[in-house]
């Protein structure tokens, strides 16, 4: 089966630093493809890429086997950020916003936010301030803002960086959920995460993948020296 | 009676009974500035905008003389103002001096700097990372730029209102664009210069009185209508 979503020898450049070199990866509906690496190593420049909110400097970002340009990937995945930004209002507008922008009916908008908030135990935080709120609910209201829009493809950075165990289990349990029916890309470093959610690990070093495989293999016999390191967290960077 | 306390008396005697000179002057002087302050929003946000949200070879140096045209002395800009529209004047033609249009222009021409200045910084203020997430939502430019204008709208309001103050106050366009023409172009400053060089203390304290209430209590308006807001 090929991959929903898919990168050919992509390359990113900035002022001369190359950010991404040649990456080829795939990631499939139904599934969980975590992408591991040191800071710096590209993680965040592939998922924007993929987000459309910037393009390779080389390369070809494809959606079901179909080049496709930043305009095009915008309709079909969206990104939730390592730091949760919130529009100033309250919460059901922070995850209504999307909807509103596609056109989506009142009433179904009001079925997906409330569902949406479901999913991240926010039941009832419609009409709370969503800046007023902690930084563990603020993600969480990122999350469920992200899977209101019902994309195929997920983009998540590094979305339990910051936040204590509670909050961070169930937004791994929303990321679980959601990939039931889209292909969810999660960039981490925490390891027992990537094991924990993914089917497909990739580990970018220095912006190439250097190794992918399936959890079980990857964390158990990497053929990569760096990503043997990596995982035993003596990967100089 | 010191001819302070005396003067005092008598403008609020001007105020409670709504001396018809001191009210006309004063309907024309928040005429001219409404209208000066908003026809210079037509084009100062938008600049503000462009300045704050696009990139474009030059915007330094343009920002750069926007704020340095924030302090220009009003008499100066009257000065070139004046020979532009002064009979002679490129635009003499269109016989626009000594009245409240000229007022208009001048003080439009005055608060542009400050609406563009102070509004591009407000804009700039909000969070870069507001629009790129807008972006993931599926905002298209203009809806990411309607995100950053709702987040600034406070800061865009102030700087409207710092313009409007400033309009309000300000002589020395009125005085040499208006010519203090008695029933046609006198605004609340010029009359107030006047009838203090022409010993009417009562007559100024009473005008002083109307533009300080005026531009403090819309300040204080504008102030609690945020506070409420948030």
């Amino acid at each position: 089966m090929s991959p929903h979503v898919e990168t050919r020898d992509i390359s990113r450049e900035y002022d001369s630093v190359l950010a991404l070199d040649r990456v080829s990866i795939g990631a499939h509906l139904g599934q969980v493809t975590t992408i591991v690496g040191v800071n710096g190593s590209g993680k965040t420049t592939l998922l924007k890429i993929l987000a459309g909110l910037d393009s390779p400097t080389a390369g070809n970002v494809l959606i079901e086997g179909h080049e496709a340009n930043p305009t095009q990937l915008r309709t079909h995945a969206t990104m939730v950020f390592q730091r949760s930004v919130m529009f100033g209002t309250s919460v059901y507008n922070n995850v209504a916003y999307g909807l509103k922008i596609e056109g989506v009916p009142g009433r179904e908008i009001s079925q997906r936010v409330k569902s949406a908030l479901t999913v991240v135990n926010l039941d009832g935080f419609e009409r709370r301030h969503a800046r007023k709120l902690s930084s563990g609910e603020q993600q969480r209201v990122a999350m469920a803002r992200a899977l209101a829009l019902e994309r195929e493809v997920l983009l998540i950075d590094e979305p339990t960086a910051n936040l204590d165990p509670a909050n961070a289990m169930i937004i791994e349990r929303a990321i679980r959920d959601s990939s039931q029916s889209r292909a969810v890309l999660l960039s981490t470093h925490n390891l027992p995460q990537a094991r924990r959610l993914s089917q497909h690990v990739i580990h970018l070093y220095k912006g190439r993948v250097v190794e992918e495989s399936e959890p079980s293999r990857f964390f158990t016999s990497p053929s990569d020296e760096r990503t043997k390191l990596f995982i035993e967290g003596e990967l100089q960077f | 009676m010191h001819p302070i306390i005396e003067g005092i008396i008598q403008a609020i005697n001007l105020i409670l009974t709504g001396d018809r000179e001191v009210f006309s002057i004063a309907a024309l002087s928040l005429y001219v500035s409404v209208v000066g302050t908003l026809l210079a929003c037509t084009w100062s946000i938008p600049a503000a905008i462009a300045l704050a949200l696009r990139n474009f070879h030059g915007k330094r140096i343009l920002k750069g003389l926007f704020n340095a045209f924030i302090g220009i002395p009003t008499v100066a800009l009257g000065l070139y103002l004046y020979l532009l529209l002064s009979r002679a004047g490129p635009l003499g033609y269109f016989q626009l001096l000594y009245t409240p249009n000229a007022i208009i222009i001048g003080q439009s021409a005055l608060v542009t700097p400050i609406i563009v200045s102070f509004a591009t910084g407000a804009l700039e203020s909000v969070d870069p990372d507001l629009r790129t997430l807008a972006r993931t939502l599926g905002a298209s430019d203009r809806q990411t730029y309607n995100v950053v204008i709702k987040e600034a709208f406070w800061g865009l309001v102030l700087a409207i209102l710092a313009a409007f103050n400033r309009a309000f106050a300000e002589l020395g366009v009125a005085m040499m664009l208006g010519g203090n023409i008695r029933g046609l172009t006198r605004v609340l400053t010029t009359a107030i210069s006047l009838e203090t060089a022409r010993g009417d203390i009562a007559l100024s304290i009473a005008l002083s009185f109307i533009l300080l209430g005026m531009v403090m209590s819309l300040s204080i308006a504008i102030n609690l209508a945020r506070k409420t807001s948030q």
